[in-house]
Order: C-alpha cells, then sequence, then structure tokens
C-alpha cells in the first residue's frame, strides 16, 4: 500500500463517476455519477491523511466536508428533479435543454 | 499483511461495483451497486485508521443509497430493468473524456514528488476530530450547519405543489385561501 496506489484508486473512482456523469440521460444517474466522483475524493483525502500529514486533522476535517457535500447534492439534486418533474414531466437531461447555448 | 490484502480486496470491489453502476440494467441493482462502492471506500478509510469517519460514511450512505432507491423507482422509466433500454448520450465522447482525465491524473500521481510522512496520528483519531471541530475548525463545523440548514429550506421550496403565493396571491391578500379541495364547514 502505498499514496500512489489509492490515489490511482481514487482517480479511477473519479474517472468512473465523471463517464456516468456525462454520458446517462437520466437526471438520477447523472447524480449517482457525482456521488462516484465524491467517493474518489474521499480515498484520495483519507489516503493524503494517512501518509502525509497524520498529525494534523485537517485531512479528517476534509472528509466531514466532502460527506456533507454528498449529502447536500442528494438532496438538492432530488428537489430540483421533482421541480421539474412537476412542472413539465421531465426527467432526462435532454427535455431540459433551454439553457443551451 | 492483512491490510495489503485488505486494500486490493476492498479497492477491486470499489472500482468493480463503481463500474457496474453505469452497466447495470436494473435500477435497483444500480443503487446497490453503487451502495456497494461507497462501502468498499468506507472500509478503505477504516482501514487507513480512521474508523470514525468509515463507519460514518457506511451509515450514510446505507440511508442515503435506500432513499435513491425510492427517487429511482419514482423516476426512472424501467425500474426493474425487464425493458432493456439505453439511455445514454455521447458515450464515445464520455468515455474518451474519462479515459482522458484518469491517463492525466495517472500521470500526475506517479510523477509528482509526494511530501514524505510527517508526525505521528493522534493516539485516537476520532478524538482528535472532535476536538479540532469544536476548537480551530468551529468555522468550518458552522459554515457546514448552515449550509445544511439552508439545504433543508431550499428542498422544501423547491419539492413544494403549492405554496402560500399560490393560495394567498402574490400579495397574500387573498380573503380565502384558493385550495383545489375546498375547507371549512360547506358553505
Amino acid at each position: 500500500m502505498t499514496l500512489q496506489l489509492f490515489l490511482l484508486l481514487g482517480a479511477g473512482l473519479f474517472s468512473i463517476g465523471l463517464y456516468g456523469a456525462l454520458s446517462q440521460m437520466s437526471i438520477v444517474m447523472i447524480m449517482m455519477g457525482l456521488e462516484l466522483m465524491l467517493n474518489g475524493v474521499i480515498v484520495a483525502t483519507a489516503a493524503f491523511w494517512f501518509y502525509v500529514a497524520p498529525a494534523g486533522t485537517d485531512g479528517q476535517v476534509l472528509i466531514v466536508v466532502v460527506i456533507t457535500a454528498m449529502a447536500i447534492e442528494m438532496a438538492a439534486g432530488f428537489a430540483v428533479a421533482t421541480a421539474i418533474y412537476r412542472t413539465r414531466q421531465v426527467d432526462m437531461t435532454d427535455d431540459a435543454a433551454d439553457l443551451k447555448g | 499483511m492483512v491490510s495489503v490484502v485488505l486494500f486490493w480486496v476492498l479497492a477491486l470491489a470499489a472500482v468493480v461495483f463503481g463500474f457496474a453502476v453505469f452497466r447495470l440494467n436494473s435500477m435497483a441493482q444500480v443503487t446497490f451497486a453503487l451502495l456497494a462502492s461507497f462501502l468498499a471506500v468506507a472500509g478503505l478509510v477504516v482501514v487507513l485508521g480512521l474508523s470514525y469517519l468509515g463507519v460514518v460514511i457506511a451509515l450514510m450512505m446505507v440511508i442515503e443509497m435506500v432513499i435513491m432507491a425510492v427517487f429511482m423507482i419514482m423516476y426512472m422509466m424501467n425500474p426493474a430493468g425487464l425493458m432493456p433500454m439505453s439511455m445514454y448520450h455521447n458515450k464515445a465522447g464520455s468515455m474518451a473524456i474519462a479515459v482522458g482525465t484518469f491517463v492525466v491524473l495517472g500521470a500526475g500521481i506517479f510523477l509528482v514528488d509526494w511530501p514524505t510522512r510527517q508526525g505521528v496520528a493522534a493516539p485516537d483519531p476520532t478524538f482528535a476530530l472532535g476536538e479540532a471541530l469544536m476548537g480551530g475548525q468551529m468555522l468550518t463545523m458552522m459554515t457546514l450547519g448552515v449550509t445544511l440548514f439552508a439545504t433543508i429550506v431550499a428542498t422544501v421550496v423547491l419539492s413544494t405543489n403549492r405554496g402560500r403565493y399560490d393560495r394567498f396571491g402574490d400579495d397574500l391578500r387573498a380573503p380565502r385561501a384558493d385550495d383545489p379541495a375546498g375547507g371549512g364547514v360547506g358553505r
């Protein structure tokens, strides 16, 4: 186990999440991709704490922030999905392209 | 030795289940594949010595994914995967971007000269985290708290069907609420 292996795992999870967030059409699946990206961030942060600065608590605090961001992302995402579905019966991103430039 | 085996098993599980999220047909399977990926990551966090945060991640993600499963079944056209359909756009481009991102990140990981380990972990990392959150990182904790509260308000406002402006008009001066179902005593 080295820092590089953990970071590589984090990068892998981040890339898989990025692929999902870009390729999926359903709003719910896009949120799953975003969650997977943050999952990779958690691995990388924990590894940084352990392998670089175990004496401090900044790494741990950053993990708490990321977990909170995940919860907020999911709650806000579902609220937006509910709002747009209620007004326009839209649950796919391709149907909600009003802001496309 | 045990931790090395655990690392490889959990890392492999995290990646395989993570990729399965976008490969499986059934929405229930997708949700639980994502949950398995999160649990593997929680296990890795425990292996790194952060047992409290690992358990928090595991507990939070179990609840979050169960809630997600409910929403999946509400909003997805194909919750059980009985009718395989393709719901992708720009699959090749997305894959190229994802692989490119991985290559760039991987190159950075192996080319950067990472600093060496400095200091030793506190005997009880959980205690140290609690002290930090209630001491030096208090501002972080307060910001998180306020943000969570703002999220509660925003999500309720966004997902409410009819608010007070729908019921009492834009100036809130309507003598009676404009409700689809009349209340009162049947006048």
